[in-house]
């Protein structure tokens, strides 16, 4: 036989025991052939074209999880930032069009679809700010439209006007919804990716074909696996053999990707290498940290044991692939990560740890619940201070926070299947209120002199 | 005509007649068996089958489904996973 007895069984294991699978196949869709002046006939090309797409979509992915064994979990769609497809329509086409993607994502049987957005970092059109005060309406009258803004970048600076409004936002948006769970389907962002296959900030970027099908490669199980088998070795040799298991499931996550693309006649776009968690037992990034030897995930060493991990997971995804893009960094959800939680409950996590740990590889902040009566300056400012890292080190950051109306720090709140179950974090009180409320633009900064 | 590859693997307790149902089902498929290997791990029998489908009518999806019952019946795991993956993950 071409390969040993353990050679096969590694790859059953990874799929039977450790929850190896393929979190997301999303298409990317160009939209901007379905504008037409008539709002009825554009609605009407949009929903021919998401769900004529989405159907093959759900339908190949199907095929290839038999062929493979190796579970898809979602199948997703995002398309042309919204925005920029409703520049010349009447007022209330955002919302016309997010309901018309919904609508098409319900009967295609997609289970998100991405791309209500905006690329505002520098200013913004009124187009956009049309789009950006519709997000409340949308999100608590859709079902499955996710949202996303990129308020800034290393090139242009940060769009703090933008960022003013979406303190507010914010806090509407989680009034208008139970337990404030609107708030998870919307993420802000600095450099966000145009290939990104992870909601809820997937959008199919200008500078991308007609179609582009991109996926998201998921295994913090495998990983914290291999890191329990080695328990003796140093970080050098540590960081070699989760090199060796990332090259694995990256080489996996491109044959199926595009084996995928070639079904459905659409060019093959990216892997995205991201460890993703989820509330399933041991598949918890925080788990392969605190195996690592952390006591509990926000402990001083953490940072570096994330930067370790993410470091080797990108050296082998660059050699198995050389498609890798998207995010491809960690997500350390809180909510969808039970090890993350519990390190809230205990006190072992502070939000301020959380935006250190994005400094060396995480992609933000990422579904954390805050006290619902937080000032809305106080959000912009968490905002800003988070996107402020990823446009001074040149990386994507994002944030993705639900201040839960009635709730303090401390609660419990559970955002129900996926979006899992949290406790409030605790924020600082202090204002930052004359700050934010300066507005206009932070410049871009200098990218020479990095220290 | 090419192959068309596929591991069929089983995992469970060690006992009479995996092998002869397993092989059972794929013949009934027209599906032939290229190699097999087995043996006992950490305590599990462990058993991988390589298969050429080339020649039968069934589906990857036809074959799962035959196995359910076996699984059923013996308590076992029965994998059935196309050859290429394990190219992709296992050699450079």
């Amino acid at each position: 036989m071409e390969y040993s007895l353990d050679e096969v069984m590694e790859t059953v294991r990874m799929t039977l025991y450790h929850n190896f699978d393929i979190r997301t196949v999303t298409l990317g869709i160009n939209l901007k052939d379905c504008i037409d002046p008539d709002i009825e006939s554009f609605k009407s090309n949009v929903y021919d074209k998401v769900t004529e797409y989405g159907k093959r979509l759900v339908n190949e992915a199907g095929k290839i999880e038999d062929k493979y064994g190796v579970p898809i979990i979602n199948k997703r769609i995002s398309v042309t930032p919204v925005s920029l497809i409703v520049e010349s329509c009447k007022e209330d086409a955002p919302i016309e069009i997010a309901k018309t993607l919904d609508m098409a994502s319900r009967d295609a049987n997609i289970d998100f679809i991405g791309g209500y957005g905006a690329l505002v970092q520098k200013g913004m059109t009124r187009s956009d700010s049309r789009l950006i005060d519709s997000l409340p309406e949308m999100l608590s009258s859709t079902e499955r439209v996710c949202a996303f803004l990129n308020v800034a970048s290393t090139l242009s600076g940060m769009n703090m006007d933008a960022i003013i409004k979406l303190g507010n936002i914010l806090k509407d948006i989680a009034s208008r919804t139970d337990n404030g769970i609107g708030c998870t389907k919307f993420a802000v962002f600095s450099n966000a990716p145009e290939d990104n296959p992870f909601m809820a900030g997937a959008f199919h970027g200008i500078g991308e074909p007609d179609f582009s099908l991109n996926i998201g490669i998921s295994g913090p199980g495998v990983v914290r696996s291999v890191v329990e088998k080695n328990r003796e070795c140093d970080l050098t040799g540590l960081s070699e053999v989760i090199k060796r298991t990332a090259f694995k499931i990256t080489r996996a996550g491109e044959l199926i990707g595009r084996e995928l693309a070639l079904k459905m006649e659409v060019p093959f776009g990216i892997v995205d290498i991201s460890l993703a968690s989820t509330n399933k037992v041991g598949d918890s990034v925080a788990g392969i940290v605190e195996m690592m030897g952390i006591e509990r995930i926000g402990a001083p060493g953490s940072t570096a044991a994330l930067a370790l991990l993410i470091d080797a997971v990108k050296k082998g995804g660059a050699m198995a692939s050389g498609n890798v893009g998207g995010l491809s960094g960690t997500f350390i959800p809180v909510s969808e990560d039970s090890g993350m939680n519990e390190a809230v409950r205990s006190g072992a996590l502070s939000i301020e740890k959380l935006e250190a740990l994005t400094a060396v590889c995480s992609v933000g902040l990422d579904m954390i619940a805050i006290p619902g009566d937080t000032p809305a300056e106080t959000i912009s400012a968490i905002i800003a201070d988070e996107l402020s890292i990823g446009v001074v080190n040149g990386k994507t950051t994002g944030v993705r926070l639900i201040p839960v109306p009635g709730k303090k720090a401390g609660d419990y709140v559970n955002f129900g299947g996926l979006l899992g179950e949290t406790y409030v974090m605790d924020i600082s009180t202090f204002s930052s209120r004359d700050f934010i409320l300066r507005g206009g633009r932070m410049p871009a900064p200098i990218t020479s002199m990095r220290n | 005509m090419p192959k068309d590859l596929v591991f069929i693997t089983v995992i469970g307790k060690d006992q009479k007649g995996i092998i002869a149902h397993i092989s059972n089902a794929v013949f009934k498929h027209n599906i032939n068996i290229e190699d097999l290997n087995q043996k006992v791990m950490e305590g599990y029998f462990v058993m991988t089958m390589l298969a050429d489908m080339a020649d039968s009518k069934a589906s990857i999806a036809d074959i799962k489904r035959e196995f359910t019952e076996i699984e059923k019946q013996m308590d076992l795991r029965i994998q059935v996973q196309h050859e290429n993956i394990f190219k992709a993950m296992h050699r450079v």
